[in-house]
Parts: structure tokens; C-alpha cells; sequence
């Protein structure tokens, strides 16, 4: 017997249930200690690393917010003088954005899309892998350089002419520019995995129409960031040129332009908007009819409302250029398709609306923050349809206003359903829940503060309070409105704190979790809580769009798969019919070892150009211990 | 949830080929993000010279010849590389060594040439906007005939090992060979653009 299973094919069908978990556990298992640390290729492993990374560069974004607000707090505040202020407010943009909202929605995805397909792990995984390190690198690019004084001051978007050579001397704005490069290359590395796992791994039976609506909205996230991310990393590269070794790009003297500059920049700035609002939608269609007891209303007009929304997102940048003397016609069709992009987002809001009308609601926490989620965001859309008209652009554009409403949008649009979502999906993280009662607190605290904190700012931007502003005069009639911002924004650091206490708490001593603690209808409870390290012992199969609703007390499964090397089940792309079977990649560490030397390269051509040739080499080395093949059964075929 | 067996994948293949290969749907993602990259910078030259008052700025149009023999090269190397890939398709590893040869040695060539197109642009990165997206247009592309010839040579040096004679290195030469056609397939807007609108 113990030689039989030992054979290199051995199939599950020659196994008893006991047995079969015990060896599929032997071939997926990521070795303890730093060993595993450093090689696994497991994607709930790096999904969980990379939600916590990204918590806590919400956290330390969110100290430097409330930094901000106590210098704001009182008219001619002496506490941060304006050099450090314009790097504090530069570093939370850089953070939030770059590393917080982008990272932590690529990484539910890497978390929840296999499982919510029934796969064993992601396509790629030891690219996933490297995608961790080298975020990781790129954050602590940014914020070693902030610490070390040296962070940048342009902005989150690092207009030209200010990153420029000629106005940014030393290496703050390149700082900026790297970090560009690390971020993309990462989330450029998830959306490939994503694209190829939702197109060839899904459970065979899920169909185009029986795709969960999450998967659906990281698919076409992830075709926005193949789409839009380059267009920064050409952007951030040419900005570096410029500055190391003399090209004219953004410079007017010498047929460069600084407009090329913001033309670039929105069009990767405005998709990213979607590509972080986009995976949030997705999230509350896949939450939403576990507390209304229904399934979703409108299935199909949800999946092209997201098709929609990720193409039109290309058709918007330059509303946030209206200030910039373009020509009139060119503004009014950015105008109008402003405003086109409301209708996806309309049918989207009437769809849940009408869930909810037709279901039982279930007043628990995910659901508290998917309300809470329909206040605020329809808030920031409203403000957004307002913006989106010339002239009133015009009045409000880079003041207080603007603030207000893309923290309406973000914050309302994608960091409630975030929450929403780390609630609902926490056992998946830990085998454990969040306490509901601390959770409650948490709504409670976040939604009161959040809008207290960002709806006078609104009418602090019509009153003429520029952004970007380390302080203001006693005379000017802003001081009251900002001291009541400030004191509220406490509230909203309160209800934040109380979030992560609850994770951390529950994380070490939460209620144990069954397999579906929530009665929910997708795949990825149809495993215990956390997964085993293979996802699920035999591949299921799918019947309809809610699964486990449909199919009664026993989930259909398929059989044939080989349990002594990592196997899993290729399907074609439309239908999801078998294909193939296919090895997933051993634990390596050679990802980590690239992500060493790119980021050596990286940084160096920081200060050389000739660090990407000589750096060029490390980074070849790698790849090729990368990819060489070692006779593993994995390389079988 | 009880399990309830009901299909049976045994019989299928370890490994498909083509379009139920996940390394192949990986090349095209790849190469859509690269695509864009061109796109963008072939963007670029045309912003640039929308606002210029003359094109080229300040400089001559580039010399035509190493540009156009590149081209030519690159051309000339879409028949021997597509033989190559329908070799890989018929696991002949004898003819796919042979094959992944001749193409290191089609993927050096124009990497010869292209130092002498470097020489032959009439202007420099560092004199104006159009020298700078000229110089990043070629280098970008340059660095595309770089890592596919360095990717070439390593999968050379696998099929020499006993690690060769597999269907998935067979797929990787596919792959390897899909992407061959698309660094071709993207150097002829490039090559359109620098010596093409130049001289219009």
C-alpha cells in the first residue's frame, strides 16, 4: 500500500476520504518558519500578508491624515511648517491610493477568486508571490524616504512643471516616480493572474452566467489595470528621464509639454478610480443576498453595468483638466461621458435596492456597511454629476470641495464595502469571526465620523479654502468649520482603531467558524474556514448561479485529479467545460530572490542610469533559477 | 457539505496545448500590457508633433537604411520562427534545437543593427522633446529584442537538457515564438512612426 502511494500518477479515486485529505495536504502543505515564510506560493497565504500590509499602510496613512487635521485645526498653527506638510500630504495621497486601495482590492481578489471558482490556487502563483515582495518594496521605498526626510512634496500626482528638474531639485519626486514603478509592476502581475484564472480555472459547470458577481468585477478591474496602468509607469518613466538624464518631455523650451504630463497621468488616474470602486461593487453584489436571503436582482444587467463602467472609465480623464484651457468641444464631451458614467452606476444602485425590496434583511455588520456604503456613495456621485459641469468645476476645481468628494467617493465607494467584506470573509482569513458587537460600534463610529469629518469640507471648498493649504489666516472665516473637521475626524480614527482591535482580538480568540457561518450560496463556503492549503479536496461541480442554495445538502463534485503533485482543472473559457489537468508550481524562493534584485535595480536607477544595465543582470539570474525546470512531477506531462 | 461524485476527469490530458495552456493566455496578457506601452508611446510622438512648429525638431529626418534592413530582418525572421513553433507542435526536438538556433542567431542580428540605428537618428535624447521620444521609442523596443533573445538562449540551453523532450517546454517554445511575432509585430508602427511621419 505505501508504495502504491508513492506512485507519481496516484489518482483520488483510489482513495478513502481520510487519505486523500491527508496526502493532498502533504503535496500543497507551505513548510512552517521562515522556510515558508519566504517560498510559499500559496495564494490565501500572500492574499492575507498583502490585506494586512495594505491595513497597516491604511493606518499609517491615516496617522499622517490626522496630522494634517491638527495643523488645520486652528487658524496659523505652528505644529508642521509648510515643507514637511506638503511631503505629509504627498505620502497619505501616495499611501492611500498606491498603497492601500489598489493593493488591498487586488488582494481580496487573490484571496476570494480561486476559491469563489473552485480552484486550487491562482494561475501564476509564484508571480503572485513576487507581486508581494515587490509592493512591500515599493511602500517602504516611500516611506524609508519619509522618515528619512526625503520623502516627496509634489503631490500625489506629481504635476509637471513642480516634479520637474527644474523646480524639485534632489531626489524627492523620483522617490515618487519609483514607487510608481514598484506598485504597477505588482498589480499589473495580479491582473494577469486574475484574467488567465477567471478565463481557465473555473469549476467545471460555471458558465459566463453562473460567474459570482465579485469574480466578475475583479475580471474587469483587472482588464482596466492592464489598460491603464501602463500609461503611469509611462508617465513616472518619462518624468525620471527628464530628471536623470536630460530628456525634454515635459519641458515647453524645448517642444516637451507640461499638459502631456496631465494627460498621461488621468489616463491611467481616472480608470484607477474605478479600479478600486469597481472590486468594491463587486463586493456588495456578492455580500448582499447572504442578508437579504435572495438571490441578486439582476444578474445580467449588474455584469454589464461593470462592463460598462470599465470602459467608459477610459473616456473621462480629462474632467480633471477642465481648469487647463482645453478646447471647448473636447470639454463637453468629456462633460457629457461624466455624466454617462452615472447610469451604470444607477442601474448597479437600483439593482440592490431591488434585492433588498424583494428580500428578508439580516440587520447584521456586513450588511450595516453595505447602508452605510449607499448613503455616503450616492453623496459622493451626486457631487460628482455636480464637478463634472464645467463651470461649476471651474469654481470649486483644487479646493476643499474636491477633497470632500473624492473622500465621499473612496471612502463611501470603496473602504465601507472593504470593510463589509473583511467582516464577512474574516473566517476565510482565520477560521474565526469578528465580534459582532464591536463591529456595530465600528459602523457606528466610521459612518457618523466620515461624514461629520467630510461634509463641512464641502462647504469649506465653496467658502474658497484652497487644498494643499499647511495653514490660514485668523481673519479668514474657515477656522470654526475646521476645528469642528478636525475634532470629528477623531471619531472617524476611533471607529477605524476599533476595526483593526476587532480584527486582531477576534483573529487569536473569535468565535470558531463553521464551513458557511452566513448561510451563503457561493463556492468558497462550500470548504471549511480556513481552507486547507489544496481549496478543496475534490473539484466541485456547478449547476447554477448560487450553488449552494441550488444543489440541495450535497455539493456535486468531480473526481481524477493525481494527489502527489499539484493538480488542478484547466476549463474552456466560455462554457467551462474540462480541458485538461494542469500542475500548479511548487513553493520557491526564487521570487522573493527576484524581487531582491529588481528592487536593487529600481532604486539604484534612482541615481544611475547605468544601474538598469549592471542591475539587469541579478534580476536575468533570478528568472532563469526562476523558471529552469527540476524534474518535479509538477513538470510532468 | 457532503461531497457527491458526479464527473470523472481522469481521462483528460496532463497539460493542453495552445489555447487551453494557461502560460499561453499569460503571453497575451503579457502582451497586451506591453501593446499598450507602444501604443502609448507611439501616443506620445503624436502629441509631440501636434504641437511642434516642424517635424523632426531641429534635426533631420533619421537615416533609413539600418532602420529599414531591421525591418527587413525582422520580417525575414517571422518564416523560420513559425517553423520553429509547428516543430514544437510536433515535439520534434531535433528540428526545434536546429530552429531555436537559427533564431538566437535572427535575434542577434537585429540587435547589431539596431547600435548602428542608435547612430544613424541624427539627433540626441537630450536635445529636444522629439529626440527624447525618439531615443524611448527605439529603446523600448530594443529592450523587448533583448529579453526575448536572452529568453531564446535560455530555452536553447533547456533543450539541450533532458529536461527538453516535455510537452510543456514544447508549449514554452510556442509561446516563446508567439512572442518573436509580436516584438516584430510592434516594431512596425515604431518604424512607421520614426521614419515614416518624419518625413511627411
Amino acid at each position: 500500500m505505501s508504495e502504491a502511494l508513492e506512485q507519481r500518477d496516484l489518482r483520488d479515486t483510489a482513495l478513502d476520504e481520510v487519505l486523500l485529505e491527508s496526502r493532498l495536504a502533504r503535496t500543497w502543505h507551505t513548510p512552517p518558519g521562515w522556510v515558508g515564510f519566504f517560498t510559499t506560493v500559496d495564494h490565501k497565504r500572500i492574499a492575507v500578508r498583502y490585506i494586512v500590509t495594505a491595513f497597516a499602510f491604511l493606518l499609517l496613512g491615516g496617522v499622517l491624515a490626522l496630522l494634517m487635521r491638527l495643523q488645520l485645526s486652528r487658524p496659523e498653527a505652528g505644529l508642521i511648517g509648510p515643507d514637511l506638510y506638503n511631503q505629509i500630504f504627498t505620502v497619505h495621497g501616495s499611501t492611500m491610493m498606491f498603497l492601500f486601495a489598489v493593493p488591498v482590492m487586488e488582494a481580496v481578489g487573490v484571496l476570494l477568486v480561486p476559491l469563489m471558482l473552485g480552484t486550487r490556487n491562482i494561475a501564476f502563483p509564484r508571480l503572485n508571490a513576487f507581486s508581494y515582495w515587490i509592493y512591500l518594496a515599493g511602500g517602504l521605498v516611500l516611506w524609508v524616504a519619509f522618515v528619512l526626510d526625503v520623502g516627496p512634496d509634489v503631490g500625489w500626482f506629481a504635476y509637471v512643471p513642480l516634479s520637474g528638474p527644474q523646480y524639485s531639485a534632489g531626489k524627492r519626486a523620483d522617490i515618487w516616480a519609483q514607487m510608481i514603478t514598484f506598485t504597477e509592476i505588482a498589480a499589473l502581475a495580479i491582473a494577469v493572474e486574475i484574467v488567465v484564472t477567471v478565463l481557465k480555472q473555473r469549476a467545471p459547470g460555471m458558465s459566463l452566467d453562473r460567474i459570482p458577481l465579485f469574480v466578475w468585477a475583479m475580471f474587469v478591474t483587472s482588464f482596466v489595470v492592464i489598460l491603464a496602468m501602463p500609461a503611469v509607469v509611462v508617465a513616472s518613466t518619462a518624468l525620471i528621464l527628464d530628471r536623470l538624464v536630460g530628456t525634454h518631455f515635459f519641458n515647453p523650451a524645448e517642444g516637451g509639454d507640461a499638459l502631456l504630463w496631465q494627460h498621461l497621468f488621468w489616463f491611467f488616474g481616472h480608470p484607477e478610480v474605478y479600479i478600486i470602486f469597481l472590486p468594491a461593487v463587486g463586493m456588495i453584489s456578492s455580500i448582499l443576498p447572504t442578508f437579504v436571503r435572495r438571490p441578486i436582482f439582476g444578474y445580467l444587467p449588474l455584469v454589464l453595468a461593470l462592463i460598462g463602467t470599465g470602459i467608459l472609465a477610459f473616456g473621462l480623464w480629462v474632467h480633471h483638466m477642465f481648469t487647463t484651457g482645453l478646447p471647448r468641444v473636447g470639454e463637453s464631451f468629456f462633460t457629457a461621458s461624466s455624466m454617462a458614467i452615472a447610469v451604470p452606476s444607477g442601474v448597479q444602485i437600483f439593482c440592490w435596492l431591488a434585492t433588498i425590496w424583494l428580500g428578508r434583511p439580516v440587520w447584521r455588520v456586513p450588511f450595516l456597511y453595505i447602508l452605510a456604503f449607499f448613503f455616503t456613495f450616492v453623496l459622493g456621485g451626486l457631487t460628482g454629476v455636480m464637478v463634472a459641469s464645467v463651470p461649476l468645476d471651474t469654481q470649486v476645481h483644487d479646493t476643499y470641495f474636491v477633497v470632500a468628494h473624492f473622500h465621499y467617493v473612496l471612502v463611501g465607494g470603496a473602504v465601507f464595502p472593504l470593510l463589509a467584506a473583511v467582516t464577512y470573509w474574516f473566517s476565510k482569513m482565520t477560521g474565526r469571526m469578528m465580534s459582532e458587537r464591536l463591529g456595530r460600534w465600528s459602523v457606528a463610529l466610521l459612518f457618523i465620523g466620515f461624514n461629520f469629518t467630510f461634509f463641512p469640507m464641502h462647504i469649506l471648498g465653496l467658502q474658497g479654502m484652497p487644498r494643499r493649504i499647511y495653514t490660514y489666516q485668523a481673519d479668514l472665516p474657515w477656522g470654526g468649520m475646521n476645528l469642528f473637521v478636525s475634532l470629528c475626524s477623531l471619531a472617524l480614527a476611533a471607529g477605524f482603531l476599533l476595526f483593526v482591535w476587532n480584527a486582531l482580538r477576534s483573529a487569536r480568540a473569535g468565535e470558531a467558524a463553521g464551513d458557511n457561518p452566513w448561510g451563503a450560496a457561493t463556492l468558497e463556503w462550500a470548504t471549511s474556514s480556513p481552507p486547507p492549503p489544496y481549496n478543496f479536496t475534490r473539484i466541485p461541480v456547478v449547476r447554477s448561479a448560487n450553488p449552494l442554495w441550488d444543489d440541495g445538502g450535497a455539493l456535486p463534485v468531480a473526481s481524477g485529479l493525481s494527489v502527489n503533485r499539484r493538480e488542478l482543472l484547466i476549463t474552456t473559457t466560455a462554457e467551462a467545460r474540462p480541458e485538461a489537468r494542469e500542475t500548479s508550481p511548487r513553493d520557491s524562493a526564487w521570487p522573493f530572490w527576484a524581487a531582491i534584485a529588481t528592487t536593487i535595480m529600481l532604486v539604484c536607477s534612482i541615481f544611475t542610469p547605468w544601474a538598469v544595465v549592471w542591475g539587469s543582470i541579478p534580476v536575468a539570474v533570478t528568472l532563469v533559477g526562476w523558471f529552469w525546470p527540476r524534474g518535479t512531477p509538477e513538470d510532468d506531462s | 457539505m457532503k461531497p457527491r461524485i458526479v464527473a470523472d476527469l481522469s481521462h483528460l490530458p496532463l497539460h493542453g496545448a495552445g489555447s487551453a495552456s494557461l502560460t499561453w493566455w499569460g503571453t497575451l496578457a503579457f502582451m497586451l500590457i506591453e501593446g499598450t506601452g507602444f501604443a502609448l508611446g507611439v501616443g506620445v510622438y503624436l502629441y509631440l508633433a501636434s504641437l511642434a512648429p516642424e517635424w523632426p525638431l531641429g534635426a533631420a529626418a533619421p537615416d533609413p537604411l539600418w532602420g529599414t534592413l531591421i525591418t527587413a530582418a525582422l520580417v525575414i525572421s517571422v518564416v523560420p520562427n513559425m517553423l520553429v513553433s509547428r516543430w514544437a507542435a510536433a515535439h520534434d526536438l531535433r528540428k526545434v534545437r536546429i530552429g531555436l538556433i537559427v533564431m538566437t542567431v535572427l535575434g542577434i542580428v537585429p540587435l547589431v543593427l539596431r547600435v548602428y540605428e542608435f547612430g544613424a537618428l541624427n539627433v540626441s535624447w537630450d536635445s529636444n522633446a522629439y529626440g527624447s521620444i525618439v531615443w524611448v521609442l527605439l529603446g523600448l523596443h530594443t529592450t523587448h529584442l533583448i529579453t526575448d533573445v536572452a529568453d531564446t538562449v535560455v530555452l536553447l540551453a533547456v533543450m539541450f537538457t533532458r529536461h527538453g523532450d516535455n510537452k510543456r517546454r514544447y508549449g514554452d517554445v510556442q509561446d516563446n515564438a508567439l512572442y518573436w511575432n509580436f516584438v516584430t509585430l510592434t516594431w512596425l508602427p515604431v518604424y512607421a512612426c520614426l521614419y515614416g511621419l518624419a518625413r511627411l
